[in-house]
């Protein structure tokens, strides 16, 4: 009599999940929105406490300045992460290429070589080599990660010191050099007086008065505003109209218009500065690039396999050695840039530079919601990790908090987040 | 006279939105082996965790009487404390410690912690003398295999005056001779005075130890059979809640030309590498065909499958694949996949799936070229071919969007199925398919691969269950040792001739 088909026996209970997962959709998306509020609660908190000074928009072009090599780094880290490993050297590989650039700009005469533009693409290439020498032993070796980049912390720092002739620094760099790091985009249509500053009985301007817009920047914002708005609209009218639901739409309103709100403050704290920094705009590139990478191309989808079942993954017919070195080699380009950054800020490079940065680069990862195991993690999650921690070291810098004391709580918050994260992950 | 020593009075057990257990009754006797069956997800795990304490007394309802006392556990170390061992299905036992240290974990013989090996050694040969296990107290649990492992455990039970036994799908890993012996030391256990609960999918071994059993369905319970009424047919109705006529979906071969094609096929050893694993084997087969390879544990079934599809078990691999009569590399995954052969494996939870991933994901992992352009994933066609495959292979879930991990087994298997059959292969291994699986979930598996035989892929099943293989192929291969020892049309074979071949085969080996 049931030759047909089987029964379905458990259709009572899936029945009953379908409420949940409406819910677990929700709360999923409540963690990232989670932190992002957090890292607003933690400005407002700071913006109060140091009397107003964080919101200041040279204390934010600082901000981003100070902060952006963690924020790079932080990238490539979450891909290691994700794929279930870890990367302890990235802080001593980002010293040796601040140090190998320097000597190539500044001591070795190398001419046309010293040029600022080659020097930089050849140490990314140098990072990526050096991601490559360690991801080798990783991905085909099956030398646990920790052990190798373990090493390779010991021997870059070491190379680093010994490349600068032991405790002396190097520079000054160029200033075409310097501009990666504390640039700001050229105002290519001209600037636009809003107030015009006030001249004192001396005839001279007084400084910070007036409002003088950076309108390059102002139309960059609007035009990234609006591509975020039309390109939210257009993938839920293709979601509606191939019949799957899409989220709530007061939902999509609200988060649009908030991210946008956030967005054009912060463009017009920039533009009444001078515009905005370089490396900001090196960042938000290179940010754009990988949540399009994670979130929407193969290999991205091959990696989070990877993290999250090996085995599988390579039964599946992903590469899992060749992906994993290539994991590798991206963290030593990024590590490589980090290090460019860093010398760019310092204007010289010296022998501390990213030193234990490799820990605020991983807490950062940690922050933003990666999982230890493997698998899980997310971009944007990282990046704003990345300025939680960013915006605590300035805050409490402002607000003359002993750097020890810095450390304490910047700890106290890691394990918070991480704590956060396993107490929600049982309770769903 | 027999007294009731356990009895389970109205349990109901809600999770944030699903209700596991509602109004469970169970009630066991002393000294008798009482079998708890059900499908998969039918809360047979969620009533064994509220016995033990792993669920707390108060995150449920209803009463537990044990030896005529009210219990309220807080924790297992509560209910180990009054006698209630549960052994789980995953075995708990430390890999790199000794036996003797892993029957003692946690309560060991000392003094002022330090440890008396002397007095652990000699207390842990007596329980493996026990439970019929000749091993030095002193090997490494990682030296053993599984089937004395769960023996192991067993003693590890008993060190702790073990009164009520519980066991969780003990034979799910073992050997057909392991879980025989098994059984036996149940039965002796029984002699000896001692109540056992055991949960199994295994409807014979039921049969032949079970006193009465306890069949639960969609957590409530249906029945409780004496020993008079046990019988298979009587189980599954009361599982499934309709009779089960036939346990398999007819079917009407279509076979064609030699599709695939293995000669003369070696392996050895990944570690021990002068043992040869695999010894030349020569199979075939068809278009529309299903081939079963029968054989018991260990005869080299699944090695051989792995070292076919991408070298992905041994080394030293030699031999010829031939496909459509042209000889073609599978030495990597992704060629093996390329030229159309896919492998379904008998281990989906290590070697399946990505559990902290849902549905969609894992059905296009395989084949991520189907749905992306230029590398680029296009998410609504990746949405509508993971609905598509979960309707076709009756996949149960809220959405397309549920974790893997959370699914019961057939379903996670299903959605292994599914991952493979987007891959679009012409040959497909399946290792086990069935293992693991309820009654329910089988007949769906063996109703999707009946789908792709009429479809024309050509279907290697290998599987321990003599009955599956007799009930679905067209032919039957018998392997052991690493040998093909016989083949038949499945029409002629039967469960005595396989083993008669493998038996057979072990002589001409030896």
């Amino acid at each position: 009599m049931s030759t047909e088909s089987a029964p379905a026996p458990q259709g009572s209970v899936t029945d009953e999940q379908r409420p949940r997962i409406a819910v677990s959709a929700l709360t999923t998306n409540l963690r990232e929105y989670g932190l992002i509020i957090a890292l607003i609660v933690i400005m407002l908190f700071f913006q109060f406490t140091t009397s107003g000074t964080l919101f200041k928009p040279v204390n934010l072009s600082n901000l981003v300045q100070q902060n952006s090599f963690i924020i790079v780094m932080a990238l490539g880290m979450l891909l290691v992460i994700v794929s279930g490993y870890i990367d302890l050297s990235v802080g001593s590989v980002a010293g040796f290429i601040g140090a190998l650039a320097a000597n190539m700009m500044v001591i070795w005469q190398l001419g046309p070589l010293s040029n600022p533009l080659v020097v930089s693409i050849v140490c990314l290439i140098v990072g990526g080599l050096i991601g490559a020498a360690q991801g080798y032993w990783i991905a085909y070796h099956r030398i646990p990660s920790f052990i190798v980049t373990l090493a390779g912390m010991l021997i870059f720092r070491g190379i680093c010191q010994a490349l600068l002739g032991g405790g002396s620094s190097v520079g000054p760099l160029p200033d075409g050099f310097k501009a990666l790091s504390s640039g700001f985009i050229p105002d290519v249509i001209g600037p636009l007086t809003l107030i015009p500053p006030t001249v004192n009985a001396a005839g001279k301007t007084i400084m910070g008065s007036g409002l003088t817009l950076h309108m390059t920047t102002v139309v960059l914002g609007l035009i990234a505003v609006l591509a975020y708005a039309y390109f939210g609209l257009r993938t839920r009218r293709k979601r509606e109209r191939h019949g799957y639901e899409a989220e709530p739409f007061p939902l999509f309103v609200v988060k649009t218009l908030v991210a946008s709100a956030l967005a054009l403050f912060l463009v017009y704290e920039f533009a009444s500065y001078r515009g905005l920094p370089v490396v900001l705009l090196v960042m938000g590139v290179l940010i754009s690039l990988f949540v399009f990478v994670t979130k929407r191309m193969t290999i991205g989808r091959r990696i989070y396999a990877m993290g999250g079942n090996p085995k599988a993954a390579q039964l599946s017919g992903i590469n899992t050695e060749r992906l994993t070195l290539l994991v590798f080699v991206n963290m030593g380009v990024l590590s490589a840039l980090g290090g460019l950054i860093i010398a760019a800020r310092l204007g010289q490079a010296v022998p501390a530079a990213g030193l234990g940065s490799e820990l605020d680069v991983i807490a950062a990862v940690f922050i933003g919601g990666a999982s230890a195991m493997g698998g899980v993690g997310q971009v944007i999650g990282a990046v704003v990790g990345g300025f939680i921690m960013g915006v605590m070291n300035n805050g409490m810098s402002i607000m003359g908090v002993n750097v020890d004391w810095q450390q304490v709580v910047k700890g106290l918050v890691l394990l918070g987040a991480v704590i956060f994260d396993v107490y929600n992950k049982n309770k769903a | 006279m027999t007294s009731t020593i356990l009895e389970m009075r109205d349990i109901t057990k809600t999770f944030p939105g699903v209700k596991a257990l509602s109004n469970v009754n169970l009630s066991v006797e002393e000294g008798e082996i009482h079998a708890v069956v059900g499908e998969n997800g039918a809360g047979k795990s969620t009533l064994m965790k509220v016995l033990s304490g792993v669920y707390p007394s108060g995150t449920y309802d209803g009463q537990i009487i044990f030896q005529g006392q009210e219990c309220q556990f807080k924790g297992i170390q509560d209910s180990e404390h009054k006698g209630i061992v549960i052994i789980h299905q995953e075995l708990a036992l430390v890999p790199m410690l000794s036996i003797a240290e892993n029957i003692f974990l946690g309560n060991e013989h000392a003094k002022y912690g330090v440890i008396d090996w002397d007095a652990n050694e000699e207390r842990t040969s007596a329980l493996l003398k026990k439970v019929g296990l000749r091993e030095d107290p002193k090997t490494l649990i990682t030296n053993i295999g599984v089937g004395k492992q769960q023996l192991v455990e067993i003693a590890k039970a008993l060190s702790k005056e073990v009164k009520l036994l519980i066991l969780d799908e003990p034979t799910a890993s073992l050997s057909e001779k392991d879980s025989q012996a098994l059984l036996d030391l149940l039965l002796e256990f029984k002699r000896q005075g001692m109540t056992s609960i055991l949960i199994s999918h295994k409807l014979n071994e039921i049969n032949r130890v079970a006193d009465k059993v306890t069949v639960i369905r969609d957590g409530r319970t249906i029945e409780t059979l004496a020993k008079k009424d046990i019988s298979e047919d009587r189980i599954i109705t009361s599982m499934v809640g309709r009779s089960l006529d036939d346990r398999y979906p007819p079917r009407e071969p279509h076979v064609g030309e030699v599709v695939f094609e293995v000669k003369n096929w070696s392996v050895y050893h990944p570690i021990h590498a002068e043992r040869q694993v695999i010894k030349g084997i020569d199979i075939n087969v068809r278009k529309g065909e299903v081939v079963g390879i029968a054989g018991l544990m260990g005869a080299g079934r699944t090695e051989f499958a792995m070292s076919l599809f991408g070298r992905s078990y041994g080394r030293r691999i030699t031999g010829e694949v031939l496909l459509n009569g042209k000889p073609v590399d599978v030495s990597s995954v992704s060629k093996a996949v390329q030229h159309g052969i896919a492998y379904v494996t008998e281990d989906r939870k290590t070697y399946g799936l990505n559990l902290i991933d849902h549905i969609k994901h894992n059905i296009t992992l395989a084949n991520l070229g189907g749905v992306s352009r230029h590398s680029v994933i296009d998410d609504l066609r990746e949405l509508a071919v993971a609905n598509d495959y979960r309707k076709k292979t009756n996949i149960r879930a809220s959405s397309v969007y549920q974790l893997t991990g959370n699914l019961s087994g057939g379903n996670q298997q299903k959605v292994v199925l599914s991952k493979w059959l987007f891959a679009d292969p012409d040959l497909l291994i399946l290792d086990e398919p069935t293992r693991g699986i309820d009654v329910g979930a089988k007949y769906e598996i063996y109703t999707i691969i009946a789908r792709l035989a009429s479809e024309g892929k050509a279907i290697v099943v290998i599987s321990s269950e003599m009955p599956e293989l007799l009930g679905i192929t067209d032919r039957i291969y018998v392997m052991n040792e690493g040998r093909i020892v016989g083949e038949m049309p499945a029409a002629d074979a039967s469960q005595e001739k396989i083993m008669r071949a493998i038996v057979r085969g072990e002589g001409k080996a030896a």
